[in-house]
C-alpha cells in the first residue's frame, strides 16, 4: 500500500518544479496584475478598451497558441529573448523560469479579474478622505486602496497560482517537458498517460495535484476570513 | 481672510455652483436645503472637485486661480474635512486614523495638542478599538478628532454633528468656537438654525447652487 503511495524521485521533482513553478509566476506576475487591475479600475486614458482585451487574450486563446507566441518573442532567438539572453543573461526557453513564465500569463487574466474588482468595490471616499488628510496620490494608493482590495488581491493570486499549478499547453509548448527543468506534474501524468503500464503512476500524481489545490484553496480562504473580520464587517 | 470666487458649470447632470466670499469671519455657516449644492461647495474649496473658473485664497496664499493656472491639490491644501458620513478607514484602528494626517503631513508628535483633542472628544477609550465596533457618534466624534489632529489651515466641517446626542454637542461647540479664535476658520454645513445662531459669525445661504451673503 505505502508503495503504491509513494513518489519516484523523478516524480517528486515534477511536484517541486509545479509548485517553484506556480510559485515564481504568480509572485512575478502580482505586481503587474495590481497595477494592471488600478489602471483598467480606475483610470480612463486612450487604448483603454485594447489593454483590457490583450489582459484577458490568453484567456480565450487555445494555450498551445499562446506558448507559440511565447516562443516567437521569449525564445532564444525571439524579439525580446534573444535581447535578454545577450544583454542580462536571461534565458527562458527549455528552463524553469520559462515555465514560470508561461504560468504567469495564463495566470494574469485571472488575477486581474479578480483584484479588479476588488478596485471597483472600494469607496472612493476613502480614497478622498486620505487626499484631505495630506496623501499624495501615491501614498492613497500604498496605505488605503492596496490594504482595503487585499482580499481581492489574494483571491486573485490563488486563482493563479491555481491556474499556474494546472498550466500545461502554453507550458509544453514554450519550454517542452524536460524531466528535472520543466517537467510538471500537469506534463509528468501526460507523459505516463503515452506509457504503457503507467495508470498507477498517473493515479499517484493526480492524487498530488488534488491535495496541493486543495490545501491553496483552503488557505485562500482562510486569508479571506482573516482579513474580513480585521476590517471588522465594514 | 477667506477669499473666494468658485464657479462650475453644469457637469453630469448636476446644476451649476457660484459662491463668492470674502470675509474675515472665523465661522462661516453655509445653510440650505438638502441637494443646494453645500458639501459641492465645500468639495471645491478642499480640492476634491474642480471649479471651472474663479480663485480662492486662505490668509493670503493662493490655493487655485483659474487666470494664473493656479491649482494645488488636494492633498497639498492642508484643508480639513470632516464629511457628513465620517469616512473612517475601516482598515485601521481608532489610534492610527487619528495619527493618519499627522503622518502624512510629516508633522512631528505633539502630545499637548494631541491630549487635548482626545479628551476634548472623549475618545481616550476608543484608541485602541477598530473602527467596525464604534457606533455613529463615537465615529463622528473620531473623524473629528482626525482633521483636527492635522492641524488644518481651514476646517471644512460637513454636518459635522448630525449623529451626535445634545450633551456632546455642547461640549464640542465650545470647542470649536475657541479653534476659530486661535485663528483656524472654518466653514461649517448645516440645518440647524440654533447650531448655526450659536457659532457662525457669517451665513451664507445656499439654493440651487447659488450662494448668497
Amino acid at each position: 500500500m505505502m508503495d503504491w503511495l509513494s513518489l519516484s524521485p523523478q516524480e517528486w521533482e515534477a511536484v517541486a518544479i509545479s509548485i517553484k513553478v506556480a510559485f515564481w509566476g504568480t509572485l512575478a506576475s502580482l505586481p503587474i496584475g495590481i497595477a494592471l487591475a488600478f489602471l483598467l479600475s480606475r483610470k480612463q486614458f486612450p487604448g483603454r478598451a485594447l489593454l483590457d482585451a490583450l489582459v484577458h487574450l490568453p484567456l480565450v486563446l487555445p494555450p498551445v497558441v499562446t506558448g507559440y507566441i511565447l516562443l516567437i518573442v521569449m525564445g532564444r532567438k525571439g524579439l525580446v529573448g534573444q535581447f535578454l539572453a545577450d544583454h542580462f543573461g536571461i534565458v527562458f526557453s527549455f528552463r524553469w523560469t520559462g515555465a514560470a513564465l508561461a504560468a504567469a500569463i495564463m495566470g494574469l487574466p485571472l488575477m486581474v479579474r479578480a483584484i479588479r474588482l476588488s478596485f471597483d468595490a472600494i469607496h472612493r471616499r476613502h480614497e478622498e478622505a486620505a487626499t484631505t488628510l495630506g496623501a499624495s496620490p501615491i501614498m492613497v494608493f500604498l496605505t488605503i486602496s492596496l490594504p482595503l482590495a487585499w482580499p481581492g488581491i489574494m483571491a486573485g493570486a490563488i486563482l493563479c497560482f491555481a491556474k499556474a499549478l494546472g498550466e500545461f499547453g502554453a507550458t509544453i509548448t514554450f519550454v517542452s517537458a524536460i524531466p528535472g527543468e520543466t517537467e510538471t506534474i500537469s506534463a509528468a501524468i501526460y507523459a505516463a498517460l503515452q506509457t504503457p503500464g503507467g495508470e498507477t503512476n498517473v493515479m499517484r500524481l493526480a492524487l498530488v495535484s488534488i491535495a496541493i489545490s486543495f490545501v491553496a484553496l483552503l488557505a485562500a480562504q482562510a486569508m479571506t476570513r482573516k482579513n474580513r473580520s480585521r476590517q471588522g464587517g465594514l | 481672510m477667506l477669499s473666494l470666487t468658485l464657479e462650475r458649470d453644469s457637469h453630469e447632470g448636476l446644476f451649476p455652483i457660484r459662491i463668492d466670499l470674502k470675509t474675515d469671519a472665523q465661522i462661516i455657516a453655509l445653510s440650505g436645503p438638502s441637494g443646494a449644492g453645500k458639501t459641492s461647495i465645500l468639495k471645491m474649496i478642499a480640492g476634491l472637485l474642480t471649479p471651472d473658473r474663479g480663485h480662492l485664497s486662505v490668509a493670503g496664499t493662493v490655493l487655485f486661480d483659474s487666470e494664473k493656472r493656479i491649482s494645488l491639490p488636494a492633498w497639498q491644501r492642508r484643508i480639513g474635512f470632516v464629511f457628513q458620513d465620517n469616512r473612517l478607514f475601516p482598515h485601521l484602528s481608532v489610534k492610527n486614523n487619528l495619527a493618519y494626517g499627522r503622518f502624512m503631513n510629516g508633522l512631528g508628535r505633539d502630545p499637548f495638542h494631541e491630549a487635548h483633542v482626545i479628551t476634548m472628544l472623549d475618545i481616550e477609550k476608543l484608541l485602541a478599538r477598530d473602527i467596525g465596533e464604534l457606533s455613529g457618534g463615537e465615529q463622528q466624534r473620531v473623524a473629528i478628532g482626525r482633521a483636527l489632529l492635522t492641524k488644518p489651515q481651514l476646517l471644512l466641517l460637513d454636518e459635522p454633528m448630525s449623529s451626535l446626542d445634545a450633551n456632546r454637542k455642547r461640549e464640542i461647540q465650545p470647542y470649536l468656537l475657541r479653534l476659530a479664535a486661535e485663528g483656524v476658520p472654518m466653514i461649517y454645513v448645516s440645518h440647524n438654525a440654533d447650531e448655526i445662531a450659536e457659532l457662525a459669525g457669517f451665513v451664507v445661504s445656499v439654493e440651487h447652487g447659488i450662494a448668497r451673503t
